[in-house]
């Protein structure tokens, strides 16, 4: 059996089924320290609903945003966030470390 | 992603035999690679079709061949690890639902129908049967705990057995030190050397006071993870 915490690929097959629009970010490269690791999905729909985590809830925010858009276009995209000393209330990661993010529609 | 490459995902998941996608990082295509074949509209050479195979078996999912078009994603699934628990008894009520929230799949063994009847498990997959029966339909290997909560060595004696003759990451036992020590002594007097019955947590979870069944089954888990995590590194 599957845990009680939703799985975002399940998640993610329950909106296509329904009809609804949706993307999928999964980490795919962390260095230093990264609370979520490679491999990591988040399934995002067209309402900024989202599922899984690409990170302790630092970047969620700026990725829902992006797969967003991603959902418009059909592109996929590929982000990064790193440790934002200069401006402390900008998007990164608290822990220091970088993370590679890549974002593709589900067509 | 296409729409039906995550619907073939999520149907290969469900098998339990690991797997690969591979999505060149560009393009968006991609194609799902397993022991022996590869779908979907991304072409990999026989080289890099190694390369994928070679990080199935090592659970390593990456970036690779970066320098060409921005590198292929390979994401390795892996079946999850097991947790076989025997004894249908309270800790075990607390202990399969943290380890099924944890990512394990349970089972729990017991032959006693009442300690498996309905509501008392919820919905984890039991084995109503002796354990030696029990233990040969679940099949420990490397990706396997067990967890043995009977206190009865009739029913944790013939368990142990069966996880140590197997390659399970983690064998445990509930028990006093005293009744530890005992069961040490049978396993020894069934042909187990000190070596074998070494591989045994007994009494089994990390010591951290637990007095309840759930914190039991908090300090069980610990001790699982611990050992899950070594074993990875």
């Amino acid at each position: 059996m599957t845990g009680a915490v939703p799985d975002p690929l399940n998640q993610l097959s329950r909106w296509l089924a329904d009809g609804k629009k949706a993307a999928l970010a999964t980490v795919i490269a962390t260095w230093g320290s990264c609370p979520r690791p490679v491999g990591s999905h988040m399934a995002v729909l067209e309402n900024g609903d989202f599922s899984g985590s690409v990170s302790g809830g630092c970047i969620e925010g700026a990725v829902v945003e992006a797969a967003q858009e991603v959902i418009g276009t059909g592109r996929p995209k590929l982000l990064e966030y790193g440790v934002s000393n200069e401006v402390a209330w900008e998007v990164g990661l608290a822990c220091g470390g970088r993370v590679q993010v890549l974002v593709e529609p589900i067509t | 992603m296409r729409q039906d490459f995550l619907r073939l995902v999520v149907d290969r998941r469900h098998q339990k035999q690991p797997f690969a996608t591979v999505t060149d990082i560009q393009s968006g295509r991609q194609s799902l690679v397993d022991e022996t074949v590869a779908h979907g509209d991304l072409s990999l050479t026989a080289p890099q079709l190694n390369e994928v195979r070679r990080r199935v078996s090592a659970n390593r999912s990456g970036v690779m061949d970066t320098e060409v078009n921005g590198g292929l994603f390979v994401r390795v699934y892996s079946p999850p690890a097991r947790m076989v628990i025997v004894g249908a008894v309270h800790i075990a009520q607390a202990l399969a639902p943290i380890a099924s929230l944890a990512g394990f799949d349970v089972v729990v063994i017991d032959p006693r129908e009442a300690f498996v009847r309905a509501g008392r498990l919820a919905d984890i997959q039991a084995i109503v049967e002796w354990p030696d029966d029990g233990m040969k339909q679940v099949a420990p290997d490397a990706r396997t705990a067990v967890v043995t909560l009977t206190h009865d060595p009739k029913l944790d004696d013939p368990a142990l057995a069966a996880a140590l003759r197997s390659k399970a990451f983690f064998i445990g036992a509930l028990g006093s030190r005293k009744t530890h020590a005992q069961r040490l002594e049978r396993l020894s007097g069934m042909g187990f050397s000190a070596a074998d019955t070494a591989r045994i947590h007994g009494p089994v979870g990390l010591d951290i006071n637990a007095a309840t069944p759930a914190e039991i089954a908090v300090s069980i888990m610990a001790q699982v993870i611990e050992s899950l995590r070594a074993e990875a590194e």
